[in-house]
């Protein structure tokens, strides 16, 4: 699974980030039929977590009413420089990783 | 509802206009002003568009990215292998396409020739058409031309096939018996039930299409216009649809390339 984050180059500690995810996902809906008329299986990313530095921060879960290729932002407060790590799994079991790191001036 | 709604619009033409003389005045084709199909959007899709984050196609270039460094294969060659850095080599390449090929002298587009290039040079399985793969390294290397102008040359050799292009472009066709033209020619800027009638300019492809909710090639879009009137739908890669790709880009002479589009 292809994903994107965005996150600031660098912060100042206290400062208030913007941090922004995007995954590559059918999320379907489980609603949909195929050419033969047999129903598509439900499969959507049902949750997503960041941590950072171990800690977590967000957290996500989602179901059929969100749309193809998930694209997340949040906020959270520049405490240390450290790594944020986003793992997210869909109802078919596939999970998926992707980390960012962040720099933190005092 | 569309159908009743295209009829009186079509016949409010044919009334309005004497037939001849309009399209005798509009046989260079090219509308004008030209406008990107981005024009017509609405302004939520343009921002998604503009938002190198938030625009989902970036999804799609940033695994045909990784693509463009994996070997594949029998030889074991990667596409940067032979062609180095996409962001140098590629520049500029997607404004020429379609354009004919030496070996088979017949046209080819990007999608045509990343196949051909994956057959011949890396000996691997080709990607389907409409593959993620496809769309993905489609979408990377139309990337590396955004903002550059289209700019195929129609020559002694594609003369023919430029011609076919705008026949089709012209002829009615299917169950509506409607022409290209006569949505995206004769009536862009007007509604068709909620939507505008856009131009029909190719430079945006491969799309995210928010209907589609995925990335879609134009020959997919081809088709979505060819079921839209109820005609033959041909396959992905046909002949006719490159003739008419063709004509469409040098119709769209110009205009900047956008890839990866947002469209509804």
């Amino acid at each position: 699974m292809t994903a994107r984050i965005q996150l600031p180059a660098a912060a100042r500690r206290g400062e208030v980030i913007e941090i922004r995810i995007a995954i590559q996902h059918t999320m379907e809906t489980g609603f949909r039929l195929d050419d033969s008329g047999r129903a598509i299986p439900k499969n959507v990313v049902n949750s997503l977590t960041c941590r950072y530095n171990g800690a977590e921060v967000f957290r996500a879960e989602m179901g059929s009413g969100v749309a193809a290729n998930p694209y997340l932002a949040f906020f959270t407060v520049a405490d240390t420089s450290g790594e944020l790590v986003f793992d997210w799994v869909d109802d078919e079991g596939r999970t998926g990783s992707e980390r960012a790191t962040l720099t933190v001036s005092v | 509802m569309t159908v009743r709604l295209l009829r009186n619009t079509v016949l409010a033409m044919a009334l309005a206009l004497p037939v001849a003389a309009s399209y005798a005045q509009r046989a260079p084709g090219q509308p004008q002003p030209l406008k990107s199909g981005l024009e017509f959007t609405g302004p939520e899709v343009r921002e998604l568009q503009q938002d190198d984050f938030a625009n989902p196609g970036m999804l799609w270039v940033a695994r045909g990215e990784t693509l463009w460094q994996e070997p594949a294969g029998k030889e074991g060659k990667s596409c940067a292998g032979c062609h180095g850095d996409a962001r140098s080599s590629m520049k500029g390449v997607a404004t020429r396409y379609p354009l004919m090929d030496a070996g088979s002298a017949r046209l080819i587009n990007l999608e045509g020739r990343i196949e051909q290039c994956r057959e011949r040079r890396q000996q691997a399985e080709p990607f389907k058409r409409e593959s993620a793969e496809l769309l993905a390294i489609g979408a990377y290397v139309a990337h590396q031309s955004r903002g550059m102008p289209v700019n195929v040359t129609i020559d002694w050799q594609n003369r023919h096939n430029f011609e076919a292009g705008r026949a089709m472009y012209y002829r009615r066709m299917g169950q509506m018996n409607l022409s290209c033209a006569q949505c995206h020619q004769e009536n862009w800027g007007r509604k068709l039930g909620p939507e505008t009638i856009s131009q029909g300019h190719g430079v945006a492809y491969p799309i995210y299409r928010l209907e589609w909710q995925t990335m879609g090639s134009l020959h997919r879009r081809f088709r979505s216009c060819l079921s839209g009137v109820r005609a033959e739908l041909l396959p992905q890669g046909a002949a006719e649809f490159l003739d008419l790709e063709l004509y469409l880009a040098w119709r769209a002479s110009g205009l900047p390339i956008e890839t990866p589009g947002v469209r509804r």
